[in-house]
């Protein structure tokens, strides 16, 4: 441990993301789990698409974003749900819902991009603010501006109708579909996360993407090599934004409501939570370990419940959860999969990944 | 100060007369206009002196966050947590013995402990990965208040405080004239004066503490360049359990004031992480004073705010600390030496 590091703190090498070799080598896992996540209305309850599969995409998304800052950029942001939660509010806002007195009433296609819009600028905004900051300044930074929107929308009751919020939010009906039909919804849900995922894949392999990661292994070199490194930063702040923003929009249509509780700090850590224990470094960890949190978040208290214990415990096993994964294996569950495969793979040789 | 003064000559003005407008706000009575303009004296009064008191406490949390942070480069996002066990702690202590007194010492020993054991167990065993520590912090601030909660479920719990601090006394200051001529004065709680002083004290001593003695000297060496201290001779490990037990234990004794002059039930544990963060950020990182100056501002523009513009009161500490992020990113009294 040098004292360079101790005055940048960044993520530990195992935990960053490397880029991928080019294509042409996808698994054969990626397109099982593909076809079943497209078949899934087959065989799945309308609960099981939504309420499982369609809640974990979007958590996913916006782990997706922090992901995206954290395993490319070396940025922790907490405040990719507020920004998710903004797109949801304005779309709330500017088009239609319960709330006559406050909803404008535009047509979908002018209240969501312009939803999006402002979300992604007020990401940028944020970014300008937290890159001026480096490692765990960014984290609390961020964990700040989420309590504080948490607080406004809470106490304002002019714009954001305060603790009630908005409700009966319903997908609209465009290119002759009704989007409110759980089917034709869930593959909303689907194909917006797919190209989230893609386009993650995509822009790391871009210049832009691999100027990024150079900022985040050694911001002074890239700068002596005439990368604009709180450029980059920023940059990488409104592309997260963006999917940030898109999930928003598709939470608040899967809840049909959106309200203070939507942007609390409580789930602004659980997205971190959800990043970390997928896997912090792969793009995909962040689908793995939202599914992990819904599934645990839906069926817990059942379980709990058969093992004797009061069904309020749920923190409890997620803290738990999340403790064991962080002190086991500093890159998630995906992480710890790598691992076992080496060990399995190399036999005696001694793991190359053992805690600096 | 002078050399301040030399330098920035319109700023120092600016603060001049913006102190002199408040001493004066505070010890005159309040001319009829302005009484009509920004309401009666004593409500600006009891905002002013419960802002100063909630800053003590933010204080008294925000210290121990700053010291451990400044010597272990540790954010300790389950300060928190600290902060409410020592609350609960103090509140079972005080009900069962019925002295306030020794619910400090009790919530200081096992929030100490707590914080040893952390040390030894957590952050000694990953040092140097920031990150990873704070993502343990984060965890253990959620079983830590999922377990508080299933011990005290999720009631109100209100410290008693002794007979000699209760009720309120009356202050040497003017809240009014009656027309016969008779001032009113301020009547306000001893105890929230009390828990003050103590915090004034209580700041006063570390900052002796951290500039006047051998320990301070090894500590503010450890902040500066811990590698070279350790390379002298010295045994780190034990700096560092020994400032996160003081650190935690003051976490420890804030719950049992916050304890004493507002409650304590779930929730509290984030409330008090996010205002030890603005403190700290606003304060500048590491820095005692800083924290001290940081809780001044947050506990004052938090009760003037709540009185003057009740809607946006929690928004403006933020806007406080954003603002200075922006003009000021090491906060407002910070070493420079990061």
């Amino acid at each position: 441990m040098t004292a360079v590091s101790a005055k940048s703190p960044r993520l530990t090498a195992t935990t960053q993301a490397p880029a991928r070799p080019a294509t042409g080598e996808i698994p054969g896992l990626y397109w099982v789990v593909g076809a079943l996540l497209v078949l899934a209305p087959l065989f799945c309850s309308h609960f099981v698409l939504l309420q499982i599969l369609g809640w974990a995409m979007i958590l996913g998304m916006i782990a997706l974003s922090l992901m995206f800052l954290a395993g490319y950029g070396g940025m922790v942001s907490l405040v990719q749900l507020t920004i998710a939660g903004i797109a949801g509010y304005l779309t709330a806002i500017l088009g239609t819902s319960a709330v006559s007195g406050i909803s404008l009433n535009w047509p979908w296609w002018l209240a969501v991009p312009v939803a999006m819009l402002v979300a992604v600028v007020f990401g940028t905004l944020v970014g300008a603010l937290a890159v001026r900051t480096a490692g765990i300044y960014t984290i609390m930074i961020t964990l700040a501006i989420a309590a504080a929107f948490f607080y406004f929308v809470q106490q304002n009751y002019a714009v954001f109708n305060g603790f009630t919020g908005f409700n009966n939010l319903i997908p609209p009906v465009f290119l002759g579909v009704d989007w409110h039909n759980p089917i034709a919804f869930y593959y909303l849900i689907l194909s917006c996360a797919a190209l989230a995922y893609l386009a993650v894949l995509y822009v790391a392999r871009t210049p832009f993407g691999l100027a990024l990661q150079g900022v985040r292994d050694n911001a002074r070199r890239m700068a002596a090599l005439g990368f604009s490194v709180t450029a980059h930063r920023i940059a990488a702040y409104s592309v997260a934004s963006l999917i940030a923003a898109v999930a928003g929009v598709l939470l608040v249509w899967l809840n049909a409501q959106v309200s203070p509780g939507t942007v609390a700090v409580g789930p602004a850590i659980d997205i971190l939570i959800i990043a970390v224990v997928g896997g912090i470094g792969h793009p995909i960890g962040a689908f793995i370990g939202a599914l992990i949190y819904v599934i645990l978040r839906t069926f817990a208290l059942d379980a709990l419940v058969a093992v004797g214990l009061s069904g309020e415990r749920f923190q409890l096993l997620i803290g738990l959860g999340f403790l064991i994964i962080v002190f086991g294996s500093p890159d998630g569950l995906l992480g710890l999969w790598t691992k076992l495969q080496n060990r399995s793979q190399r036999g005696i040789l001694p793991d190359r990944e053992v805690s600096r | 100060m002078s050399a301040f003064a030399s330098r920035h000559p319109i700023w120092s003005l600016i603060v001049f007369v913006a102190a002199a407008a408040l001493l004066w706000a505070i010890f005159a009575a309040w001319p009829p206009g302005m009484v009509a303009w920004a309401g009666s004296k004593k409500i600006f009064l009891n905002a002013f002196f419960n802002g100063i008191t909630l800053g003590g406490l933010y204080f008294l949390v925000a210290s121990g966050f700053t010291l451990i942070f400044g010597l272990m480069r540790n954010v300790n996002l389950a300060h928190g947590s600290l902060y409410m066990l020592g609350g609960y702690v103090g509140y079972e202590v005080s009900a069962l013995t019925g002295y306030w007194l020794l619910s400090f010492v009790a919530a200081f020993i096992v929030v100490g402990a707590l914080g040893v054991l952390l040390q030894l167990f957590v952050f000694q065993r990953m040092e140097g990965q920031d990150l990873r520590q704070t993502l343990v912090t984060i965890g253990i601030s959620i079983v830590l208040a999922d377990l508080m909660l299933w011990i005290w479920g999720g009631n109100f719990y209100q410290i008693l405080a002794p007979g000699w601090l209760s009720g309120p006394v009356k202050l040497p200051l003017v809240t009014a004239v009656k027309s016969n001529g008779e001032a009113v004065y301020l009547t306000y709680p001893v105890v929230r004066l009390a828990v003050f002083g103590a915090a004034v004290v209580l700041g006063v001593a570390v900052w002796l503490a951290l500039n006047k003695t051998r320990i301070g000297m090894l500590i503010r060496a450890g902040v500066d360049d811990r590698d070279m201290l350790s390379a002298t001779g010295v045994r780190i490990q034990r700096v560092f359990i020994l400032v996160f037990a003081f650190g935690a234990g003051l976490a420890g004794v804030a719950g049992v004031v916050g304890g004493t002059f507002q409650s304590i039930a779930p929730g509290e544990d984030i409330r008090f992480l996010l205002a030890s963060l603005v403190v700290v950020i606003v304060g500048g990182m590491g820095s005692i004073p800083g924290a001290a100056l940081g809780a001044l501002i947050i506990g004052l523009s938090e009760q003037l705010g709540s009185v003057y513009f009740p809607t946006y009161a929690v928004v403006l500490t933020f806007l406080i600390m954003v603002v200075v992020l922006a003009f000021r990113p090491q906060g407002l009294l910070a070493s420079g030496r990061t």
